[in-house]
Order: structure tokens, then sequence, then C-alpha cells
């Protein structure tokens, strides 16, 4: 089970919580359940969603694994120029 | 009603029809084949487009085509003396001097233009000379050290040519 | 899979030297095409009309005399683009915004467009075409498009994430909260507390190269594009989007690049230079004007932000909060969650609150551009921190290393941040000769940090050995100042052979797998990471045809500078080969050599960066000019030094002409009073002094070689370091960027005011 950080704007398709738990082996399992559990954040997901894992963010590679106790954090995806 | 110009472009007898109302900008760019030639404002104010009339500095966007009428234009294009860069040239790439390179031909004609009027220009001529010039890409530190060190160079070469001209 | 990241080598013998970059030559002597140089047979000339009325109801187009004009050959209005987008928001609002639909939503949004067999020819068809509107109330102010009273621009706008959801449209399109800690309880234990709202202007990227693209889309449904882009593959998916066309169809080719900073990160013009070439049934050359790049294609948010912070007599900051309001044009950004994001990156705080609104204006659609939305925020913190330092008698670098993130730290926006650069450009600000230089009258030295998020993503990177030894490298990602010589060192140190042996190019979307822009300081960083891998899947397949060559196992060949080597027993009468000598007889020994990599490059890490820099004010007409300029900023590792220091020097004067020159100006009746270089004035050679630049190399852990991002965070700092160095000149806090000789005027006059 990781706890999950939500961003503000997030908050309201996920109920207000600041953080929820979801049993999600990596990122790809964890957009899946999101998406699963809290339908509103499937905009979100579609137009992207970046994920810290531990201080690293990951903009794609859903392959990654989310390590035991981990620091994660949803943060919108960031563009650059 | 197109008109028939006659002009010298980098050397070359060139004969170009243009519009009555073209730029010289668009005449070399697009009749003539000469892309060095960069539109960036067209409205003389970014130099991009910077050749030799006659010798003479210009914002080839605010000439009429038809003013090369039996004038001397230089480009960018005639720089160099056949594979040989001239010194601009090998110093703004020995210096980094552009990043993106879409200001690089307005540049390197202002600056031998520059050069030709002042051999050893102090940091501050240099760049009032090429205040006309805009560059977006390199905060121009590159651009004055390539100039200042193609000043260098080229005043060694012309006294290294005197000396060995009073030997002879 | 990312390559496989050992620990960073630390001995180079290419990465870190200065070659001449592979496409210098070119660039020098006019043979390099950028994206108006290209030409296809029979070509028509484009043209679009675009809207005088910054928000007006389109209520008919009368296309009909134009298209009657001898010559024209397609007029097209927002009926031939029409919506395939499948509910795609973010694809909606580029369509919208490359031809209105049912609204035009600012001065110089396109309504129609014209192609023709000449330019006279189009720009007569555009003034036989029609328009009626109906004119709306217009609104072009941040603070005022954000008040409940101000016209609305879209009656279906209601503000995202907020609970509950309001009932009523406004032109604040989203919010978003980041942060930790409780502020109230911070601002308590403060002993100073200093609020204050700050102004940024809008900007433009600036770049010298108009945009410019030719399009051809045939009747058999395929189509190619040549066009100036920061990313080929993303505008080929899009536009073929748009346009209904299969994506394997649109063939895109990346011309040179003249400019790009995050504005040719978007479509402008594409997709309509694809539709009048259906409509034509000929290719069409659509170019910009000037004009047209200031009103028509994405500035930055001009913005409005509320700063709070408080801070202890020993110079630990309590609490920091702010409230950021970005305009982002006439259709939701992202923008402002970024500045809320980036505000206080740079330090340790344990109370912090930062609240991004989004609002929308009749403004051009903004995009992104270097480091988007940081500097705005860094204006606001950093002029702040240093007035607090001021109040507690503290030297303005030895607050923010008393207060800096470093590993460990909880980021203000949200995970702890890992090993960081931060500490690092602080203490090299601290020593350097800079900061002790004696100052004459009317000067003023100030400082700023500034905070960047880098990020990698997908790439894909080709590899082949020809068979004289010499290796081309392709990539995907467009080389916007210098990247193809870096990527070139970067292959030549991999295979441990000469620089001048590698070749790199930049392939177009039918040579490589999808590659996502050059943006985000990725170029380097994401293409090195593949190219690498790829040379490594060369060097396995040149070990294994050794082998053969050799008949011994491979397990007996090492590679090693650039040639495979056998070793153990028995061996050692066979002298190294060569990659010539193995890519000679590579049709013998199983064909071609290759390697070929995709992968998704994460890791790239944040980037952090300090300035120095001194101005000098003239008191009589507020004129003010940097003097000295010192840049900080932590590379990983340098592949190209000379080209790190260039993004560090561009950077920094991008973000000097925003703190002194820049801004949009809009007349009361909504429409851009300064859409050319005469009046929006970027830095010319003889505003600037040198740019010191200073190279920290602190290897990313997450990169084989050890390098970041280098691209943006350099624009950072320059906005707050100057307004810091005006108030150390004269004792006044600057908040409205930019600091025009007026505005200078102003605060020195009120300043004497206040003290007389």
């Amino acid at each position: 089970m990781a706890t999950i950080h939500i961003w503000g704007a997030l908050r309201p398709c996920v109920g207000g919580a600041e953080t929820i738990d979801l049993q999600a082996g990596t990122i790809g399992e964890l957009m899946r359940l999101l998406e699963e559990q809290y339908p509103l954040t499937e905009p979100f997901i579609e137009s992207g969603i970046a994920v810290s894992i531990n201080g690293t963010i990951y903009q794609d590679s859903w392959q990654k694994s989310l390590p035991d106790n981990a620091e994660i954090y949803l943060l919108p995806r960031i563009a650059g120029g | 009603m197109s008109m028939v110009v006659n002009s010298t472009i980098n050397g070359d007898p060139i004969e170009f029809s243009c519009e009555p109302d073209e730029t010289l900008m668009d005449a070399l760019r697009n009749r003539v084949g000469l892309k060095g030639v960069k539109e960036g404002c067209g409205t003389g104010d970014c130099g991009a487009c910077s050749i030799r009339l006659d010798g003479a500095l210009v914002c080839s966007c605010l000439v009429l085509g038809a003013e090369a009428e039996g004038r001397k234009v230089d480009t960018v294009e005639g720089m160099s003396d056949g594979a040989q860069l001239h010194v601009l040239q090998t110093k703004f790439l020995e210096h980094a001097a552009l990043q993106c390179g879409v200001c690089t031909p307005g540049f390197l004609i202002a600056a031998q233009a520059l050069l030709e009027k002042n051999p050893t220009p102090s940091e501050e001529e240099i760049r009032y000379g090429l205040a006309g010039n805009l560059c977006r890409c390199t905060g121009y530190d590159k651009i004055v050290r390539a100039v200042q060190d193609a000043a260098k160079t080229m005043n060694k070469r012309s006294k290294s040519k005197k000396t060995t001209g009073r030997k002879k | 899979m990312n390559a496989e990241n050992k620990l960073p080598k630390q001995v180079f013998r290419s990465v870190g030297t200065r070659p001449v970059r592979p496409d210098g030559v070119d660039k020098v002597t006019g043979r390099a095409r950028y994206g108006a140089d290209y030409d296809m047979p029979g070509q028509l000339v484009g043209r679009i009309l675009r809207s005088p009325h910054p928000h007006a109801t389109i209520k008919k187009i009368d296309i009909t005399k134009a298209e009657q004009l001898p010559g024209v050959k397609a007029v097209i209005t927002s009926k031939d683009l029409p919506d395939l987008t499948n509910g795609d928001e973010d694809l909606l609002a580029i369509l919208e915004n490359c031809m209105a639909r049912k609204k035009a939503y600012y001065d110089g949004h396109a309504v129609a467009a014209v192609a023709a067999v000449d330019a006279n020819t189009a720009k007569a068809a555009l003034k036989l075409i029609e328009v009626e509107y109906k004119i709306h109330k217009h609104v072009t102010d941040v603070d005022k498009a954000a008040d409940p009273k101000a016209p609305v621009l879209r009656k279906d706008c209601i503000t995202e994430g907020v609970s509950p959801a309001p009932t009523k449209a406004s032109n604040i399109a989203a919010q978003s909260e980041f942060g930790h800690g409780d502020v109230a309880k911070g601002f308590k234990q403060a002993d100073h507390i200093v609020e204050r709202n700050f102004r940024t202007e809008q900007t433009h990227q600036g770049y010298i190269e108009p945009h410019a693209c030719v399009a051809s889309v045939s009747p058999d449904g395929t189509g190619e594009m040549w066009v100036c882009t920061q990313g080929h593959f993303v505008f080929r998916q899009q536009c073929a989007q748009l346009l209904g066309l299969d994506m394997a169809k649109l063939r895109v080719t990346s011309s040179e690049i003249g400019g790009g900073f995050g504005g040719k990160t978007h479509l402008w013009l594409e997709p309509v230079a694809m539709a009048l070439s259906r409509k034509a049934n000929l290719p069409v050359k659509l170019v910009m004007t000037r004009e047209d790049v200031f009103r028509a294609s994405g500035p930055t948010s001009a913005t409005s932000i509320d700063v709070k912070i408080g801070i202890k007599n020993d110079g630990t900051i309590t609490a920091g909060e702010a409230t950021l309001r970005y305009a982002s044009g006439p259709w939701k950004g992202s923008w402002a969650a970024l500045g809320a994001m980036t505000a206080f990156a740079c330090y340790d705080l344990k109370n912090v609150k930062t609240t991004g609104i989004e609002v929308l204006v009749n403004r051009p659609k903004t995009t992104a551009y270097r480091a988007p939305s940081a500097p705005m925020a860094a204006f606001a913190v950093e002029s702040v921190i240093d007035e607090l330092a001021d109040k507690i008698d503290m030297d303005a670098v030895q607050v923010r290393i008393k207060n800096a993130a470093g590993e460990g730290t909880q980021s203000s926006y949200g995970p702890v941040y890992g090993p960081i650069g931060i500490g690092p450009t602080l203490e090299a600000a601290a020593s350097h000769p800079h900061m002790s230089a004696p100052l004459k009258e009317n000067q003023g030295r100030g400082m700023a940090c500034g905070f960047w998020f880098n990020f990698g993503g997908q790439s894909c990177t080709h590899i082949n050995i020809d068979i004289d030894g010499s290796v081309t490298l392709t990539v995907g990602t467009i080389d916007v100042g210098g990247a193809r010589a870096s990527l070139s060192l970067v292959v030549a140190e991999e295979f441990g052979i000469d620089y001048e042996q590698v070749k790199t190019v930049i392939g177009d979307t039918s040579t490589l797998g999808y590659n996502e822009m050059t943006d985000g300081s990725r170029g380097t960083f994401a293409s090195s990471m593949s190219a690498i891998a790829s040379v490594r899947k060369a060097i396995d397949e040149m070990i294994s045809r050794a082998a053969i060559m050799w008949d011994i196992p491979a397990e007996d060949i090492e590679w090693r500078d650039g040639h495979a080597h056998a070793t153990g027993k028995g061996h050692a009468n066979l002298a190294p080969l060569s990659i010539a000598d193995i890519a000679a007889r590579a049709g013998k020994t199983g064909g071609p050599i290759a390697g070929h990599t995709e992968l998704n490059a994460d890791g790239a890490g944040v980037s952090f960066a300090t300035h120095i820099c001194d101005v000098e004010v003239d008191p009589e007409t507020g004129l003010t000019r940097v003097i000295r300029y010192t840049v900080i900023q932590d590379a990983g590792k340098a592949v190209h030094p000379t080209y790190v220091e260039g993004q560090f020097q561009g950077g920094a004067t991008q973000g000097i002409g925003w703190a002194l020159n820049e801004e949009y100006v809009y007349g009361e009746d909504g429409r851009l009073q300064n859409p050319g270089f005469l009046d929006y004035r970027i830095p010319v050679c003889s505003d600037l002094p040198m740019i010191d630049t200073q190279i920290l190399e602190i290897p990313n852990p997450n990169h084989p070689y050890g390098i970041r991002g280098v691209g943006e965070t350099s624009i950072v700092p320059p906005l707050a370091a100057i307004g810091n160095a005006v108030s150390n000149a004269f004792g006044v806090r600057m908040t409205h960027v930019p600091m025009s000789p007026p505005r200078i005027l102003d605060a020195l006059e009120k300043a004497e005011t206040e003290t007389a």
C-alpha cells in the first residue's frame, strides 16, 4: 500500500483528500487504479500526470516500479521551453 | 508589370526580373536564390537581411529590387574566397558566436563593413557597430569576442603582408 | 528502458572539449535552410486574415469575391478545418486558435486564409474577404480579467480545482495549490514579514526567424511538411489529427530553426497551410510576418503575484505564501500552476503555501517561454527575500545560504529533493570576485536564485556504422543551439573515436520512432542517453562481428579506444580491429551494422542557478543599464562547454530584456500597440556587457555521463537580480517589470517625496 500525495487542482477529483492510499506496484497500475476508483481524474490522466518517486520526476515510464515506502507525489505534467 | 534589373551580385553579372514594389530582399531570396539573406522583420529593425550595396551596409528589406540596377550587391554567399572561409566566418565558428544561426549572415556582413571602416575597433565600437543586428540566442558575448579576434587576426595578416611587401 | 546508468563516468576524452559544430560552415555561408528557405514545385503563397477586434462573434464570412479573384486557388475558414479533436480539450484549443470558429478572442486571431499564385494576389484576396463581426467588451489585464465584474470570455468556463465547483462562469479557468506545513503558524514565529504585490508584463520569445512552413496534401491522403519547429514528431501527430490523415502518411521534416525558446513547441499556422494545400491541391508556403508573430504566436503570461514571507532575526524564513495570477490568453493553461510550483523551490521552508490562478484574457494564446512561468514567480519571491535580508541586516547571499534547500528538503511543490545544486551555486557566488568588486555612484549590485524542472521523455536514436568506419547518429530532437556538436561528442566518447569520425543528423518523422520536442532542457540530456545506448548496441554487434572475423568466442573480445581487442590466452597475435576494419567486412559477417534505441529518458533532475548583476541607473532619465553580469549554474557535466556558456548567456540576456525593456502594450481598444522589433525592444549589442559564466559540474546520478539539461534556468533569476540591484542602488523596491525608464523615474520620485 502506497500513500499518494495529490496536488491541489486534482484534490476535488479524489473527494478533496490530500493523500490517498493505493495498492500499486508500478506507475501504470497506479494510474489504472486512480482512474477506476476516482473516475473524475480521467481527463487529468489523459492530458498527463507526472509522478515523483522519492524526488525523481517521471512524466512517462509507466513500467517504473514503486518501491516500498516510497514517497509518491502526483504533479501536473510539466511544460518546457 | 515586372521589370528587368542588371547588377553585379557577389562579383558576377546577374540579370533578374522583379515587381516595381518588390524589395531587394525578396528579389535576392526568391528571384536570385540567395537564401542566406534572411527575413526577420521586413521593417529594417533586425538586420538579418543585411547586405552591401556598392559597399554600403543596408537592410535589403528597405531597398527595392529595382534600386540594384547597375550596382554592386554583396551577400554572405560571396564572403568566402572559394573554399577559404573569411576570417570572420572562421572566428564565428571557433567562438560559437552562433546558436540558431539565422542572424549570422547579417552579423557577418555588418561585422565585415565595420572592420573595413575601423580595423581596430574597441569593444564599445563593436557593440555600437553591431547594434542594428538582433540576436536572441547568444547575448552577443561570443559575437563580440569573435569580431575582436577576427580584427586581431586580420590586422596581423595585413601587417605581415605589408612587411613582406617592403622586403620585396 | 533507460540506458544502463552505471556510476557516472569521470574521465572523458571527447566530452568537455570545444570543437567546431558540424552544422557550422553551412550557417556562416548562407547554405543552412530555415523554415522559409525551402520551396516545393508548384507551391502557392498563403496569407492569413486576422481579426482586428479583441473579442467578437463572427456572424458571417463571405469569401465569394476572394475566390473569384484570378490567381486565387483556395480560400478557407474554420469550415475547412472541421473539429476532429474528439473531446481532446488541448487539441481543440490549438484548432480554435489556428482558425477562429464562432468567436475571435484577440487582436490578430486568424479568421480566414487564402492561397494564391503570388504574394500580391494573396494580399489582394484578403481584402476581398468580408467578415461581419458582433463586437463584445474585452479585457486584456490579468487582474481586471480575474475580477468577477469583468466581461467573461467563455460562458462555459467554470473554475477547475476548487470545491465545491462554482456555479457561475468566470475568466478564472483553474486554481491549484501547493505547499505544506501551517503558514499562519509560521508567520506568528516571524520577527519580520514583508507582503507585496508584483506585476510582470507579457513578453515574447522573440526568435529572429518567424514561423514558416511549406505543406503539401495530396488527393491520395498523403502529406508532407517542411517546417521550423522544436518538435516535428509532435507537429506531425497534431496536424494529422486535425486534418484527419493517417500519421504514417504525413512526413514532417524539420528545417534549421531560427530560435524557438518554447514558442516553436506549438502549432500556429501549420494546420492552416495543410488545409489550404488540401483545398488548392497544390503545395502551400505560409510564412508569418513579424507583426503576425507578435500578434498571433504565443507569448508568455502577464502576471500579478502577491507574496508574503516571514523571517526571524537569525535569518530563518518561517513561512512563505504566494497567490499567483497568470494570464493564459483565451484558453486554459497550466502556467500559474508552474509558477506556484517553482516560486519557493530554492528554499527549505517548513511552512509554505502557493496558489496558482489561471486567468483568461483577450490576448494571444500563451505558450512556453524558457523555464515557463518560473521567472515571474522568482522575481516576486527573490525581491522579498532581499527586502527581508535588508530588514535583519543580513547579507543577501548568506540569508539564501541559510535557507537553501538541500538533499532531504521537502520541496515547496511536494517531493523531497535528492542531491541538488542550489547550495553550491550560492557558495560559488559568495566567493566570486564579482561580489566584492567596487561600485561607483548610481550603481547597485543585486543577486538572485532561480529554479527549473528539467525533463527527459520519449527519445529514439539510431547509429549507423558506415563501411569506411565513419559513424552517423540520427536523432529526432531538433538542434536549437549546438546539440549536434554535443551529441557527436557523446558518440565519439562512447565509441572511443575522434569527434570528426561522427556525423549527427536530425531525422524526419519517417526515419525514427516518436521523439518528444526539444523543450524542458531535454535535447542533449535525453538524446545523449539514447545515443549512448545505441552506441553500446553497435559495439556489441561489432564485437560479435570481430568474433566471426577472428573465429574466437565473443567473450574473448573487449572494446576499448575505438577498437575490438582480443583478450585471453592464445590471442596475443591478433592486432586490434578498428571500426573501419570491422565495417569493411560487414557484408560478409552478417550485413550492415547499426544500433538503435527507444527509451523514456527520465531522471533529468531539477536545476538551479545563482546570478549576480551590477546596474547603473541614470537618475535624470531612469535609464538603467546592466554593466556587469555573472551566471553560476550547475550543468551536471558540460558536454561542449562553449555551448553551455552560450545557453547561460542567452538565457540571462533574455531575462535582462524582460527586466528592463520588453512588454506587450495594449491600447484601450484591446489592440496590440507594439507588434514590431522597433517598439518591442529586445536587447541589442550596445545595451550589454560581456556575460560572465561559471559552470559547476555536479554529476547527475541518473545519466551515464552525469549530464543535466542547461537550456532554461538561466532566464529565471535576472528579473529579480536586476530589481535587487536597482533597490540596492537607490533604496527603492521595484515591483513592476519591465523596469523601463518611466517606471524607474516614478519609483525614484516617489522615494524622494517620501523622504522629503
